[in-house]
Parts: structure tokens; C-alpha cells; sequence
């Protein structure tokens, strides 16, 4: 029999560090903090947590986070690959472990100096992982070294093909810059950002411009996972895992699925969307607003049409509506998202999610908030969860 | 002087780098199904041949999708750099840059030619210049 995962597991805790562009400290430092911060929020001693889940981009192995915290002793320790794909993906892992018994108390955890360390800006031109050295090497000898890069080459044909303006991704850009503005852990608190501003920034990789990137951000953001029915006794009002997935579909490569017959789409997101919607029993009318993976703003239009919250080539026509704005019929990455608040590669979204189910987000919107989708990084292999109130 | 990044020459992918050494643009080809296949990869998705050889490109093809790099600035490159991809005349797509072209020249659908480019220090990769007779 099938087991699904549909309300097996919570989310119980979020922690953060705080997010600047030199942390001063080291990545094991920040995974600790954000970490206790968890338990605290949850209620709970660190002893008690048996799992941890990062991302095989962290430097932070387990047992020394486990170690720092005094954790228990860990029957699940698990990876998730591909950057911020991972996010949702360290949550699956969570829920199933929870699920199936290999553990109770799971913080999934990402710790990273993500400015005044490795920089995810600076490329693959230093430190090439050797498991995938044969991958990159088709894009570095020509120049393609970082992230937007790679983006840039899906979102140009994207835009082309559906009349996406830069005026567009500007509007996404200054939308969570509006939500940004009420968040003081945000980067862009205090730093109101206008379509002047937007459109005479300096070009990267064209169509992509300085604002269409996310912040490189030294801090840590960790999760705390336990079944649905014992979060209901912890201190937090619980945000029910609905249904979570990862997705990578045929002719996936890491950042650069340029081989596939249709650029004009994420297939894996599209994945995403359906295994999600049918495990949590939703669709995208259920929705009331979302925490969309936002390493470039891109991402969000295309993401919009993955998620069948609009037609084909249709996301523009909700972003010049308003939809992700704080009034608007999809409020989106309301504390300012990766764009914004800091990248924490994605798992900051996730507690964002978690605050729009508890109702205290510092951008919640003016309507009640029944279900929040949140995705993983986009153009990788990635994954999507939606949460809900209670059971 | 700096130099490119240099690929890594591994058992998958070595023989495409070496046919760009020897001026040409190579396409992987299964010899179980015949199915023309790019980036290199050891085994067949469609048939599971571990048995291919290569066959040279014309080098003929049309943009599919292209940006135009400005920033950061990376040693060994020179900027505006333009990155293309390519739609192959026999059907695969591959990832190259734009040469002599001037940054609001490249657009969608262009059709470009194969040139191989050598650096100072004698490493050669493929590109593409804009084809003028169609």
C-alpha cells in the first residue's frame, strides 16, 4: 500500500540567525544557532532531536552541528543534492523519516557565509565539485561561470517567446522589495526600490540585470520537523505538511537543461506541481499564497504557470495585476524571498511559509491564509510542499 | 596572460575536445539506435548501447537562445561576451559562443557557422560566427 505523507508530519519550529554580509562567525556557528533557535521556538530541548538534514552544499556535517546543539543520539542523517533544489527536499526527507519511524524530532538546517565566504555569484571558476566536473566543463571554457548565466539563457527565450518585458521582472523585483520593507531582518528594509531604479541597474546577463538577483547572505535557517499529532501539543500553532514532493524530469542537468525540445517551461516544476496538488488533495485555487523559489526574478513568472495559477505564457499578465502583492490573489515571498530578505538558499522561504499558516508574518496579508505553497530552486532538480492549518 | 577555464579531458568526454583539436565540432552517435546525442554521455537513454562513435558536424545551425554576459568579469574572457545556443543541422543543440558580433546584432533564429578559435596558448574550442547566405 501507498503511504502517503499527506498530514504525517509538521512543521513545529523555525530558527534564524541573523542575516547580514559578514557573520563574523563560522557556517558550523551560524547551522548551531539557527538550530537552538528552532528548539526554543518549538519548544523543545535540543536533546530531543534523533534527525538531521542539510544540503550536500553545506559544509556543516551533521555530527558537528549535533555535537555543537548536544543533540540525541541520530538514527536519520540524510543529504539533498543541486543547490537550492534541495530546500523542499531536506522537508520530504524530514516528513518521510517522521512518517515511517526512523526518527521523531528531524531540523533540516542550512548554514552558510554565503557573502563573506563562498560566494554562489563568484561561479563554478574556482572549486569545481568533481562529481559533476564533466557537467560544468561544457559551459566553463566558454564563459559560463555563474548562476544568472545559466538563467539567463532559458528566461531570454522565455520572455521572447511570450512578450515578458524587463518592465516585468521589475515588477516582481519591486513587489518583494514592498514586502521586504516591512521585515527588519530583510535585506531591503529600509531600501525602497522603484522601476527607475530597477531599469538603470547595471546589466549582468542580459536580460538579467543587478535587481533580478538574489542577495548573497551569510546566515543560518533551520526547520524542525515531528509528526503532525505531537505538534499539535508544542508550543507553535503547527504548519501541517499537505503534501511534499522532489522533482527532476527527463533531459535534467544541473542549472543548464538546454537539451530538452521546449525551453519555454520547468518541466521538473511542473513535476512538482502535480504530484504535489495530488498527494495534498489541492489545486491552485486552494492556494492563498506562496513562497516561490526567487534565486532570479524569472523564476517567479515562469513558476506561476508551472503551478497552474495561470495559461501558458499568462504569468506576466498576473504580475502586472498584482497578484503577488500583499493584497493581491497570490501574496508571494511576503518577507521579501531570496531577492530581497537573503538567500538562504530557499530554506528561508520555508519559514516564511510557516509564519503565512501561523499568521504572523511581517507581510501577512489581509485574508485568511488555509494553505501556503512552497517551491526549491528553479532549473535544477527541485521539489514543492504545501502547508496547512492543523488537521 | 590568462587563459579559459580548460575542460577536464575524462573517458566521457575527451574525444569531443580532441575532435575540436582537430578543427572539427563532434556529435556523439549511438550505434545501437543510431540516435545523435550531445553533451556525451556513455550509454544510450533510448536503447542502452554502450557502443557510439562520432560524426562531424556541418557546423551549420540557427540561435536558439542566447545572452549577452557583461558582468562579473572573469580572467581570460573577453566582454561583452555572447553565449548562444545553437540548433545543429543535424538536430542536436550545443552551447558556444558569438564571435565577431556586436552585442544588438544576435538575436533568435540567426543562422551562424562553426569556426574554431584558438587561444595564445594553443587551446582550440568551437564557435560561431553569424552565417550570411541562409
Amino acid at each position: 500500500m501507498p503511504i502517503s505523507l499527506k498530514n504525517e508530519a509538521a512543521i513545529a519550529g523555525i530558527g534564524l540567525t541573523e542575516f547580514s554580509k559578514a557573520s563574523g562567525v563560522s557556517e558550523l556557528s551560524l547551522s548551531a544557532q539557527c538550530i537552538k533557535a528552532a528548539c526554543d521556538d518549538a519548544g523543545i530541548s535540543p536533546s530531543e532531536i534523533d534527525g538531521l538534514v542539510t544540503y550536500t552544499l553545506d559544509t556543516t556535517d551533521e555530527i558537528e552541528v549535533a555535537r555543537a546543539v548536544g543533540a540525541a543520539d541520530l538514527s536519520f542523517f540524510s543529504r539533498i543534492n543541486y543547490g537550492g533544489g534541495a530546500a523542499v527536499g531536506t522537508i520530504a526527507q524530514a516528513a518521510m523519516a517522521v512518517a515511517t519511524g526512523q526518527a521523531s524530532t528531524v531540523v533540516c538546517y542550512r548554514g552558510l557565509n554565503g557573502r563573506s565566504g563562498k560566494r554562489m555569484g563568484q561561479g563554478v571558476s574556482g572549486q569545481i565539485s568533481s562529481s559533476d566536473l564533466i557537467h560544468w566543463s561544457w559551459y566553463t571554457p566558454y564563459g559560463m561561470l555563474i548562476p544568472g548565466s545559466w538563467i539567463a539563457m532559458i528566461a531570454n527565450k522565455y520572455m521572447h517567446k511570450y512578450g515578458v518585458t524587463r518592465e516585468d521582472l521589475g515588477l516582481v523585483a519591486i513587489s518583494q522589495r514592498n514586502h521586504a520593507l516591512r521585515n527588519p531582518r530583510a535585506y531591503g528594509y529600509g531600501k525602497p526600490l522603484t522601476m527607475d531604479d530597477y531599469l538603470q541597474s547595471k546589466q549582468i546577463a542580459e536580460p538579467l540585470c543587478l535587481y533580478d538577483f538574489c542577495q548573497e547572505t551569510d546566515g543560518g535557517c533551520a526547520i524542525l520537523v515531528t509528526s503532525a499529532e505531537r505538534a499539535r501539543d508544542l508550543k507553535q500553532k503547527p504548519a501541517v505538511i499537505r503534501g511534499v514532493t522532489q522533482a527532476s524530469t527527463r533531459g535534467q542537468e544541473q542549472m543548464t537543461s538546454f537539451y530538452r525540445d521546449d525551453l519555454l517551461s520547468l518541466p521538473e516544476m511542473e513535476m512538482a506541481a502535480r504530484r504535489v496538488y495530488a498527494m495534498a488533495g489541492l489545486g491552485p485555487d486552494d492556494i492563498d499564497a506562496a513562497c516561490l523559489y526567487d534565486a532570479f526574478t524569472s523564476e517567479i513568472i515562469m513558476q506561476l504557470e508551472s503551478f497552474g495559477f495561470c495559461g501558458v505564457g499568462e504569468g506576466k499578465d498576473l504580475v502586472r495585476e498584482g497578484a503577488l502583492d500583499i493584497d493581491g490573489r497570490l501574496p508571494n515571498n511576503t518577507h521579501g524571498g531570496l531577492i530581497s530578505e537573503g538567500y538562504i538558499h530557499g530554506m528561508n522561504n520555508i519559514a516564511e511559509g510557516v509564519r503565512l499558516i501561523r499568521g504572523d508574518s511581517t507581510g501577512q496579508p489581509p485574508k485568511a491564509v488555509e494553505h501556503v505553497l512552497v517551491s526549491s530552486g528553479v532549473g535544477v532538480p527541485t521539489g514543492a510542499m504545501i502547508l496547512g492549518q492543523g488537521l | 596572460m590568462d587563459a579559459r577555464i580548460k575542460p577536464p579531458m575524462e573517458l566521457d568526454n575527451a574525444w569531443w575536445w580532441q575532435m575540436a583539436d582537430e578543427g572539427k565540432l563532434g556529435i556523439q552517435r549511438c550505434l545501437g539506435c543510431q540516435t545523435l546525442r550531445h553533451p556525451p554521455r556513455p550509454m544510450c537513454g533510448d536503447c542502452h548501447s554502450l557502443e557510439w562513435d562520432a560524426v562531424e558536424s556541418s557546423g551549420r545551425g540557427v540561435i536558439c537562445s542566447y545572452t549577452v554576459l557583461r558582468h562579473p568579469q572573469f580572467p581570460g574572457y573577453e566582454y561583452p561576451l555572447i553565449i548562444i545556443l545553437v540548433d545543429l543541422e543535424e538536430g542536436t543543440r550545443v552551447t558556444s559562443q558569438l564571435v565577431g558580433c556586436e552585442p544588438q546584432d544576435v538575436d533568435f533564429g540567426l543562422p551562424v557557422e562553426m569556426l574554431i578559435q584558438e587561444d595564445p596558448d594553443g587551446f582550440k574550442l568551437p564557435v560561431f560566427k553569424l552565417r550570411s547566405e541562409i
